[in-house]
């Protein structure tokens, strides 16, 4: 994903190591959201986006970070958001995002469904080197 | 130990009104004490009132889906009312439809669904 420049003010960092604090993790984000005049549908679809990601970094990834911050491109705001964890990563990174494929009791829907629900969609995870999921919505 | 979300007894009718941020496991005592009620109180409805919910993710969708399920066979209708236009759009394209889920706009309307289900006797499957 290409890096655009960040309001360093707004960053945002969240430790994810209990299901209260992955709603920690989304209430920043929403925050962010509106600071970053997102229309209430885009707000919706970050944070829920937000929360499947953050479930799976607790679930699968054991814990991890949340990290946020507003962005700036030529004339537009947006969020910027990742989920990072040192877990056991994901070995066939096409599959992890089939609809419906799921390695644990979930339905499959966490990370296809986050992908589908933000602008910019990013992952890189490898076996033994953990996953980190990073995601941009734009204002618009 | 988490906050649980109160389910309240009105006649033959369980109502839920979810008025805080789920954590997960809310959302799985919810599920349990529900089904619990609804053994307990020969319960025939169940409205679960998800005005105030600015998200519902998979596991909240999964958990609506899976409640309407086990009411169903324990003999209650579940009726889910007040899902907000923005959340409801964000469902659908994070691919949860929530087929199987009676909805209806509020509370009203979802009460009234179960009035007239009632008054019909209930489907053998």
């Amino acid at each position: 994903m290409k890096e655009y420049p960040a309001d360093e003010a707004s960053r945002e960092e969240v430790e994810i190591r209990s299901s209260g604090d992955v709603v920690k993790a989304r209430q920043a984000v929403r925050v962010l959201a509106q600071q970053a005049g997102l229309s209430l549908v885009n707000q919706t679809k970050l944070v829920t986006a937000a929360s499947e990601l953050g479930r799976n970094t607790l679930i699968y990834g054991g814990g991890g970070t949340a990290r946020a911050v507003i962005v700036r491109d030529v004339a537009r705001v947006g969020v910027w958001v990742s989920f990072s964890d040192t877990g056991p990563g994901i070995p066939d990174i096409e599959q992890a995002l089939t609809d419906g494929w799921t390695s644990g009791s979930g339905m499959g829907l966490g990370l296809s469904g986050a992908r589908r629900l933000v602008d910019e969609f990013e992952l890189d995870s490898a076996p033994g080197a953990g996953t980190t999921v990073t995601v941009l919505k734009w204002a618009r | 130990m988490s906050d649980r979300v109160p389910v309240l007894k009105i006649g033959d009718i369980l109502l839920v009104s979810i008025q805080v941020d789920l954590e997960d496991q809310m959302v799985l005592d919810l599920q349990d004490d529900l089904s619990q009620q609804i053994v307990a109180t020969g319960a025939r409805g169940v409205v679960i009132d998800i005005s105030a919910l600015e998200i519902v993710d998979s596991f909240v969708g999964r958990m609506l889906a899976t409640t309407a399920a086990i009411s169903r066979v324990l003999g209650a209708e579940t009726v889910v009312v007040g899902m907000r236009p923005a959340v409801a759009m964000t469902l659908v394209e994070l691919g949860l439809s929530l087929g199987g889920v009676r909805t209806a706009l509020n509370l009203e309307l979802g009460l009234g669904y179960l009035r007239r289900a009632q008054d019909t006797p209930p489907a053998r499957r």
